[in-house]
């Protein structure tokens, strides 16, 4: 299971900011959101959004250990 | 170096005098408050969304950076987050460096990253509801004099 966590408009958007999702890959658990929210899927590949596994910045694929913490950051504002 | 984020309002005096306690070498500190501003009204308050244990650690590396850039001896930044009522500080930063150039740089090198590019995600909050926050032009181009 995967801790995933929404932040800023997607929050909002999805309706949550926490939930579990069972994947093994960030694909997998890009395809099960979109699933089951295709506006929010559609959101979470939009420009300027990044991932962040386990507080660290990826780009493209990831793989996820039982836990991993996964997080949609929108464009930041700053302070 | 310390970065803190606090749902708390804090005393900006009471972090400066800490700040300027028990110095030898430093022979200036810089210091900036940021307020909430009330814009005629038409801002009941700011929210400010933050990622702990991300946020703060990619403030702590361009505060390391700038240490190493400017040569500061010291640098405190503390940022509110959740709802902040206007005229409460979001955001104070002080930089201690052996002559006050390098203290002032730093200072508004720090700020102009915090406003731009540091990982929040803004609300204003309105009479008329909330919107969501992105950086205006003047942010970017503030934040990319030191690029």
């Amino acid at each position: 299971m995967a801790r995933v966590l929404l932040f800023g408009r997607l929050a909002d958007q999805a309706g949550w900011r926490e939930r579990s999702i069972d994947a093994g890959d960030l694909a997998t658990l890009r395809s099960a959101l979109a699933a089951d929210d295709a506006v929010l899927g559609e959101a979470l590949a939009g420009p300027g959004v990044q991932v962040a596994v386990d507080k660290a910045l990826v780009r493209g694929e990831a793989i996820l250990a039982a836990g991993t913490e996964v997080a949609f950051l929108p464009p930041m504002s700053g302070g | 170096m310390i970065v803190t984020l606090t749902d708390q309002p804090f005393e900006p005096g009471a972090l400066v005098t800490a700040f300027c306690a028990d110095r030898q070498e430093t022979g200036a500190v810089a210091t900036f408050v940021g307020l909430a501003r009330a814009e005629a009204g038409a801002a009941a308050a700011l929210e400010l969304e933050a990622y702990p244990g991300f946020t703060d650690a990619a403030i702590g590396e361009v505060a390391q950076a700038a240490i190493e850039r400017f040569k500061l001896h010291d640098v405190r930044i503390v940022h509110r987050i959740g709802r902040i009522a206007p005229g409460e500080a979001v955001v104070f930063v002080a930089t201690a460096a052996g002559h006050r150039r390098e203290a002032f740089e730093a200072c508004d090198f720090l700020m102009d990253y915090l406003k731009s590019r540091a990982p929040f995600w803004k609300k204003e909050h309105c009479p008329d509801g909330a919107r969501w926050i992105e950086p205006t032009d003047r942010d970017r181009t503030d934040a990319e004099r030191w690029d």
